[in-house]
């Protein structure tokens, strides 16, 4: 157990934790930029910091919780973990490249952290043009670099992901018998390999234009900092995906769990999955309503946008129904599951009213976009990430956690984020234009109570680190399968062992196959002949 | 499980249970990372389009200060690259190790001839002040437009030639191996894996040289 051991690992579930540790301490840094935030914004009057550092803080806030954070959570800890163990698999296909995953993820992070440190960077995470490339005085290609290199830890995961999914299913184990967090897996991956390279193309010519101060997106020659626009979003938009797909597939595990029931339309689960990612590649366009693109694009792209919201209500839709005549029970993992349908319901419903051409010109750049993105990458997904770590934690360290006390974090966690995020709308609606470190004294009484929610948001998210931490050491020793799951991974011991399973499983069984209950009618008949 | 079986599991490493398992595997890993690398070019080409449109005959007047004829035998030593790989690589299928040494090392030959070609190219642009920045020198009236052709040229043939020296590399690691330890070493496999990635950096120069070099010459 040196910690050498760790750092050349090849297992799965090593590297996963590598990346749990790396990307916790990464969102308690892009944390702190935002509380500096939340505070300067306690005043109308910019007191606290300076226009410059603001912009500052919120550039590293963006970069920092984007790419180092969101994109890896879940995908590079819990999928890492958890998707060799659902398929039956020894480890994923390439379990070196999996490693290097890792390192480049690290040095990714460390060029953008120097960068962040030695002065920082005020574009924003958009790196729009041709502010990024002529006139920012700031460290754009250091942070550039850092999240060129980070893009490549993403292909390599989702690469890995893909081809273990295809190659190394169990025998038996055929794509209708996946549970649904394999299959936002695979389609988070498809995402992952077909944006990312997008990106990292971006910023490279991003970089050599602004280092040659000649290129494509300078206006000057007739180049187009749209074109930067279009092809960053191309890339930006299915990452809100990356993002929201895998915490989809969390919920659905979790909801099926705790309420007992097969998941509701499986079927129709894992096609809206499919739907989501390959629609999501089509509508990046609504990131440009204002910028001057074309009205009959614009048109288009909204309709686009519109669509995406069918395959997720069906998720929505499903998910309650799996509830419907359930044994539910409320574990710490069902709370956060059932704060996330509410939360992403509320941001996705949001996202409509943004959707709409001409409510988007009186939204856009407004509080009203950072409370609908922040409903569904933070209320979305940061509460699915914890909810899968508390359901499969007694899976992934062998010992259970403190109940009470996680399920009162989940609690304030759902408390804390609404009463954060939710005057943002109200705000946004009045007109409060985001980045702004200053602002007209109405618009105080919102934001003072968005910073006071910060304070409970951040202790929902600190509570967690405590109690988990205390039960690496303290906590009960935890069964194969203390929420009596279905799954491949609740079949092995709790660490699981490193070669996974003594012998490779033979699956015969649909998923969530729940014991049938009241009146399931049909399969209770089927099961009593 | 019998020997034999047990020792071909032996043989596949990983994660994998045979060696069919792995082949494929490795075969679908390099397809999905040569559709990625497909979408990072993708956007040069993309990037050309948008330019090219907007200014088509400024395009085609810096179109034809590119060196047609080294172009052309550039792209003459590539494909022929490209036809010893499949030969490698067939060879190495076939487990003839001296015929697949000498086919990678012909590879790897005529892909550092591109590379010193593309370098001479260079060189005589650089003299002819094509090279974009405050020292470009072009027809005044196509000038800024001229500087985005130059431009768009050398960051795509420069990516491109990145990906052909990486690939270098790649083959000659492969071929030294092949050379000093056999196929117990270095499996036929490895060599196709090389042979994927080599033929996809070849095709990525068939779309760049009609982009560049043939636009104004038809």
């Amino acid at each position: 157990m040196t910690l050498w051991s760790w750092l050349s690992t090849h297992d799965h579930k090593r590297i996963a934790l590598l990346y749990a540790i790396s990307i916790t301490a990464f969102f308690f840094i892009g944390g702190a930029a935002a509380t500096l935030m939340r505070i300067e914004l306690a005043t109308p009057a910019g007191d606290v910091v300076s226009a410059e550092t603001y912009n500052k803080l919120f550039t590293m806030h963006g970069v920092i919780m984007v790419w180092f954070f969101l994109i890896p959570s879940i995908p590079a800890t819990l999928g890492n973990f958890l998707v060799p163990l659902m398929i039956g698999a020894r480890d994923l296909a390439f379990p070196r490249l999996n490693l290097t995953s890792w390192y480049l993820y690290v040095a990714g992070g460390l060029f953008t952290l120097a960068a962040l440190l030695l002065g920082g960077v005020d574009t924003g995470w958009t790196f729009y043009t041709p502010f990024s490339t002529l006139y920012s005085n700031t460290h754009v290609i250091a942070v550039v670099t850092g999240v060129f290199i980070a893009g490549f830890s993403s292909i390599l995961t989702g690469l890995n992901f893909i081809v273990t999914i295809h190659k190394l299913r169990a025998p038996g184990l055929t794509w209708f018998r996946l549970p649904l967090f394999i299959w936002a897996h695979y389609a988070t991956s498809v995402i992952l390999v077909l944006a990312t390279p997008v990106l990292a193309m971006t910023l490279t010519l991003l970089g050599i234009e602004r280092l040659f101060h000649v290129g494509i997106f300078d206006p000057a020659l007739g180049g187009d900092p749209l074109l930067f626009q279009h092809l960053f979003w191309f890339y930006s938009h299915p990452a809100v995906y990356i993002m929201i797909l895998p915490a989809m597939g969390i919920v659905s595990e979790i909801i099926a769990c705790f309420s007992r029931n097969p998941v509701f339309g499986y079927r129709s689960m894992a096609y809206a999955i499919i739907a989501i990612a390959g629609i999501g590649f089509l509508v990046w366009g609504h990131h440009m309503f204002v910028s001057g693109q074309a009205v009959y694009a614009g048109m288009i792209f909204s309709l686009l946008s519109f669509v995406v919201a069918i395959p997720s209500a069906i998720k929505v839709f499903n998910w309650t129904a799996t509830l419907y005549k359930g044994t539910i029970s409320f574990e710490a993992p069902m709370l956060y599951a059932l704060g996330f349908v509410g939360l992403f319901m509320f941001g996705g419903l949001s996202g409509l009213f943004l959707a709409a051409l001409a409510l988007d010109v009186h939204l856009t750049d407004t509080y009203f976009v950072v409370a609908h993105f922040h409903y569904i990458m933070v209320g979305g997904s940061v509460s699915a990430y914890l909810g899968g770590i508390h359901f499969w934690w007694p899976k992934i360290t062998g010992r259970m956690y403190p109940p009470k006390w996680a399920q009162f974090a989940a609690v304030l966690l759902f408390l804390g984020f609404n009463f954060t995020f939710f005057p943002q709308y109200l705000l946004g609606v009045e007109g409060m234009p985001r980045r702004y470190h200053e602002y007209a004294p109405e618009f105080q009484t919102l934001h003072v109570l968005s910073s006071a929610g910060a304070v409970i948001l951040a202790i929902g998210y600190l509570l967690p680190l405590v109690y988990l931490t205390w039960s690496l050491t303290r906590g009960r020793k935890a069964s194969a399968n203390p929420w009596g799951a279905t799954g491949l991974e609740w079949t092995v011991p709790s660490p699981p062992p490193v070669e996974n399973f003594g012998e490779t499983p033979i699956v015969t069984q649909e998923p969530y196959a729940y014991p049938p209950h009241a009146v399931s009618g049909g399969a209770r008949r089927a099961a009593s002949t | 499980m019998s020997s034999a079986a047990r020792a071909e599991a032996a043989e596949a490493s990983g994660a994998f249970s045979d060696r069919d398992q792995q082949r494929e595997a490795c075969d679908l890993g390099m397809w999905v990372f040569l559709t990625t690398e497909t979408l990072f070019f993708g956007v040069l080409f993309f990037g050309y389009l948008m330019a090219r449109l907007r200014f088509p005959e400024a395009f085609a007047a810096a179109g034809r200060h590119t060196d047609f004829a080294l172009g052309t035998i550039n792209t003459a030593v590539l494909l022929t690259s490209s036809l010893a790989m499949a030969l490698a690589v067939r060879a190495a299928a076939i487990r003839r190790r001296r015929w697949a040494v000498l086919l990678l090392g012909a590879t790897l030959t005529l892909g550092v001839a591109f590379l010193v070609i593309k370098g001479f190219e260079y060189r005589a642009e650089y003299l002819q002040h094509l090279v974009p920045g405050a020292d470009f020198r072009f027809d005044a009236a196509q000038r800024d437009a001229a500087q985005l052709f130059f431009w768009l040229y050398f960051v795509m043939t420069g990516i491109h030639a990145i990906h052909l020296a990486i690939g270098i590399v790649v083959i000659g690691v492969v071929a030294a191996r092949l050379a000093f330890g056999g196929f117990a070493l270095q499996s036929p496999l490895s060599v196709e894996m090389a042979g994927l990635y080599w033929h996809f950096v070849d095709v990525v120069w068939i779309f760049i040289y009609p982009c560049l070099y043939l636009i104004a010459r038809s």
